[in-house]
C-alpha cells in the first residue's frame, strides 16, 4: 500500500541549559525518543500545549536542528546523510506567522522565486514563468508581483508562504500552525487550499496546530504530545470518538464552544504544565492525571500498539496492574 | 473555489508601480535628505574641483596682505573671504580644506564599518562563543577613550593625514558592532530566516540577502554618525596640532590658527566653524533621510 515517505526512529532533541552564572548545564529533553511514520498523501496533525516540543520537532525535520538521537528517515535515506539542498527539495516549511516567515525588503517575486535561485533552477524567463504559475495556483493574481508583504494582508501573505513552499514541488511540507495568526473567515480559505494543493499534488502534510477543529477537518491521522513525548497516536476518527489517553481526553474537553453560557470548559488538568528541566518521574502526566495510582508515579508508561497508532498509558498496558481493557476516558 | 484560475487578460495586464518607481517618489518627496545629499554632493565636488575652483594658491603666503576682511565685512572680491596671518586667500583654504575633512570621513568610517559590521553580524548571526569574543572586544575597546589613545598614537607616529585616519578608523568601530550585533540578533529569530535555511540557502547567503537588507537601514544611519564623528575629531586632533600639519589647510587647522585673533577677527574662526557645522548637519541629514526612505515602513 502507501509507503513511509518521513519515518522518525525514536528521534530525541536535548538542550543544555544554564541556570545563573555558575550554574551547571542542566539537560531539557525538548523531544523525547518520538517514533512516527508519514505515509504518502497523509495528513499527520501534531497536536499539544505551547512547550511540548511540536516546533522542535519541526525545526528538527526542516534540518534546521540536528537530533541529539535517533533518526529521521526521508523515503528510507536518513536526513543527516542528504545534502542541504537535497533535503530542501524534499521538505518545505509552511510557518505560523505570515507577518514573520516573509522577508519585508524583497518583493513578492524575490521571495517565491528564492528556491529556484537557491537551487539554480532555470534561468530568468523560466523562473518569472514558474512564479507566475505558482502564484496563481494559490490564488493570487499576477500583480501582486511587484508588491511588498507589507501592503498585503495576513491571508495573502500565507498565500505568498504556500507559493515559496510549493515552487519546488516537494514531498512533505511542514505546516507549523499556518492558521493560528490569520482571522478566522480567512482561516478555512487557507485550510481549503492547503486540502485542494495535497490532492492535486499528492502532497504529504504534517500538521502542527493546537486548534482541534482545524486538524479534525484536515488531518486523517493525529499524534498527541506532551513534554516531548508521542503519548497517543490514532485515526483521527478514532481519537475524537474515543480517545484512550487521559491527556487527549483533557484536550477534548478544553476546546470552548459557540455557547458562552456554558463557560469555560474544566479539563480537570488541575496543576499547571511541568518544568520539562525537572519532569515528574514515571509518566510524566502523573501529577496532572485524573486517574493517576502510585504506580504511575514510579513507573514510566510504554507505548502500546493500538490501531493507526500507539498509546503510552498504564490503563492500556495488558502487563501493568492498572490494566482495564475496557476503558475509555 | 480557491483554485479557480484567473484567466481574464485584463487583470493580467494591471501591474503595481515597480519598485524602482516607488522609490523616486518617496526620495523626492523627503526635504532633509534632499538637502542632506545636496550639500554633500556639492562639497563633494567643490573637493574634487578643488585646483580648477580655488581662486588663488592655497599655499601662498603674502605678509604684506594679512588678515584682509572678507568681502561682506568691506573687503574686496580679489579675496572674497579675506586672508589669514599668513596672507593665505582663505576661500582657497577653505576649499581644499574640503579635501581632508571629506577624504578622513569617507575612509575612517569605510574602516571601521567593515571592522564593526563584520563583527557585530557574525556575533549576532553566530552567537555562542563568536559571540562572547566579539562583546569582550566591544568591551575593551569601549574602556578606551577615544580622543586620549588618537592622542597618544599620533605622539608617538607623528601627525599626518595617513596616521589621523588610520587611528580613527581602527577606534570608531565600537558603535557599528553594538549595533550591528543588536539588528542581527532581532533579525535572526525572524521566520524569514528559518523559511531561507529551509530552501537550503547557505549561510553567506542568509546573511548577505535575508539578513543584511533588513539591517541596512541601520547600517547607513551609523556611517553617517560616524562619518561626521570622524570629520569632527580630524578638526579637533588638528586644532591641538596633532591631526594634520601646517602648512595643509583644513577646517580644523583653521580654526586652530585663527584662535589668536578670534577677538578681533571672529570670522577667521566663524567661516570654517560654520562649514564644519553645516557638513556635518548635512550628513546627519543624508542619513535619516536615507534610513526613512529604504524603510519597510509606510512603503505604499
Amino acid at each position: 500500500m502507501n509507503a513511509p515517505v518521513l519515518e522518525l526512529r525514536n528521534v530525541a532533541k536535548t538542550y543544555r541549559v544554564k541556570q545563573g552564572l555558575f550554574g551547571k548545564a542542566k539537560p531539557l529533553n525538548a523531544v523525547n525518543d518520538v517514533s512516527l511514520t508519514l505515509n504518502k498523501g497523509e495528513v499527520l496533525g501534531l497536536v499539544g500545549e505551547s512547550g511540548c516540543g511540536k516546533s522542535t520537532l519541526a525545526k528538527i525535520l526542516l534540518g534546521l536542528e540536528a537530533p541529539t538521537a535517533g533518526q529521521v528517515l526521508v523515503d528510507g535515506e536518513e536526513i543527516g546523510g542528504q545534502g542541504r539542498l537535497a533535503l530542501a527539495r524534499r521538505i518545505q516549511p509552511i510557518f505560523q506567522d505570515p507577518y514573520s516567515s516573509l522577508n519585508p525588503r524583497k518583493t513578492i517575486a524575490d521571495i517565491v522565486s528564492l528556491p529556484l535561485r537557491v537551487h539554480g533552477v532555470g534561468d530568468a524567463t523560466s523562473r518569472a514563468k514558474s512564479v507566475r504559475e505558482t502564484l496563481e495556483l494559490v490564488g493570487l493574481p499576477a500583480r501582486v508581483l511587484n508588491t511588498y508583504p507589507s501592503q498585503m494582508s495576513g491571508g495573502q501573505r500565507q498565500r505568498v508562504a504556500i507559493a515559496r513552499a510549493l515552487i519546488m514541488h516537494p514531498e512533505i511540507v511542514i505546516c507549523d500552525e499556518p492558521t493560528s495568526a490569520l482571522d478566522v473567515s480567512v482561516q478555512s480559505q487557507i485550510l481549503n487550499l492547503l486540502n485542494d494543493l495535497r490532492k492535486e499534488f499528492g502532497l504529504t502534510y504534517l500538521f502542527i496546530s493546537h486548534d482541534l477543529a482545524v486538524v479534525e477537518h484536515l488531518a486523517t491521522r493525529v499524534a498527541v504530545m506532551y513534554l516531548g513525548r508521542i503519548v497517543e497516536e490514532a485515526n483521527v476518527a478514532d481519537l475524537f470518538d474515543a480517545p484512550r489517553h487521559p491527556y487527549s481526553r483533557a484536550l477534548l474537553n478544553s476546546v470552548l464552544t459557540p455557547d458562552p453560557s456554558q463557560g469555560v470548559p474544566d479539563t480537570q488538568l488541575g496543576a499547571a504544565y511541568p518544568n520539562p528541566i525537572n519532569p515528574p518521574s514515571g509518566c510524566h502526566f502523573h501529577p496532572r492525571c485524573p486517574f493517576a495510582q502510585s504506580h504511575c508515579k514510579a513507573n514510566a508508561p510504554r507505548p502500546v500498539p493500538r490501531e493507526g497508532g500507539h498509546v503510552e498509558c498504564h490503563l492500556h498496558d495488558p502487563d501493568s496492574p492498572m490494566y482495564r481493557p475496557d476503558f475509555t476516558v | 473555489m480557491a483554485l479557480q484560475r484567473i484567466a481574464d487578460p485584463l487583470l493580467e495586464e494591471i501591474t503595481g508601480p515597480n519598485p524602482r518607481q516607488i522609490l523616486r517618489k518617496r526620495v523626492t518627496g523627503h526635504a532633509g535628505l534632499l538637502f542632506g545629499v545636496g550639500v554633500v554632493l556639492v562639497l563633494l565636488i567643490i573637493a574634487i574641483l578643488a585646483p580648477v575652483l580655488a581662486p588663488h594658491d592655497p599655499y601662498a603666503q603674502n605678509l604684506a596682505n594679512r588678515m584682509v576682511k572678507p568681502v561682506f565685512m568691506g573687503g574686496t572680491w580679489e579675496h572674497p573671504l579675506g586672508t589669514d596671518h599668513l596672507g593665505r586667500d582663505y576661500l582657497s583654504r577653505l576649499i581644499y580644506g574640503a579635501r581632508v575633512s571629506l577624504l578622513i570621513g569617507t575612509v575612517a568610517a569605510l574602516i571601521s564599518g567593515v571592522i564593526g559590521t563584520a563583527m557585530g553580524v557574525a556575533a549576532g548571526y553566530f552567537g555562542g562563543k563568536v559571540d562572547a569574543v566579539v562583546t569582550f572586544l566591544i568591551n575593551v575597546r569601549l574602556a578606551m577613550p577615544v580622543v586620549l589613545v588618537a592622542l597618544a598614537v599620533v605622539a608617538i607616529l607623528g601627525g599626518s593625514l595617513q596616521v589621523v585616519i588610520g587611528v580613527l578608523g581602527l577606534l570608531l568601530w565600537d558603535r557599528f558592532a553594538v549595533v550591528m550585533r543588536a539588528s542581527t540578533l532581532q533579525v535572526r529569530r525572524r521566520e524569514y530566516v528559518a523559511a531561507a535555511q529551509a530552501i537550503g540557502a547557505s549561510t553567506p547567503r542568509v546573511i548577505l540577502s535575508e539578513i543584511m537588507p533588513n539591517i541596512a537601514n541601520n547600517l547607513i544611519v551609523i556611517v553617517t554618525l560616524e562619518m561626521a564623528h570622524a570629520i569632527l575629531l580630524e578638526a579637533a586632533l588638528s586644532f591641538l596640532g596633532l591631526g594634520v600639519q601646517p602648512p595643509t589647510p583644513s577646517w580644523g587647522l583653521m580654526v586652530s590658527e585663527g584662535k589668536n585673533m578670534m577677538l578681533f577677527e571672529p570670522w577667521l574662526v566663524l567661516i570654517p566653524g560654520i562649514v564644519l557645522f553645516i557638513l556635518v548637519l548635512a550628513i546627519n541629514l543624508m542619513g535619516d533621510g536615507l534610513r526613512d526612505v529604504t524603510a519597510p515602513e509606510n512603503r505604499s
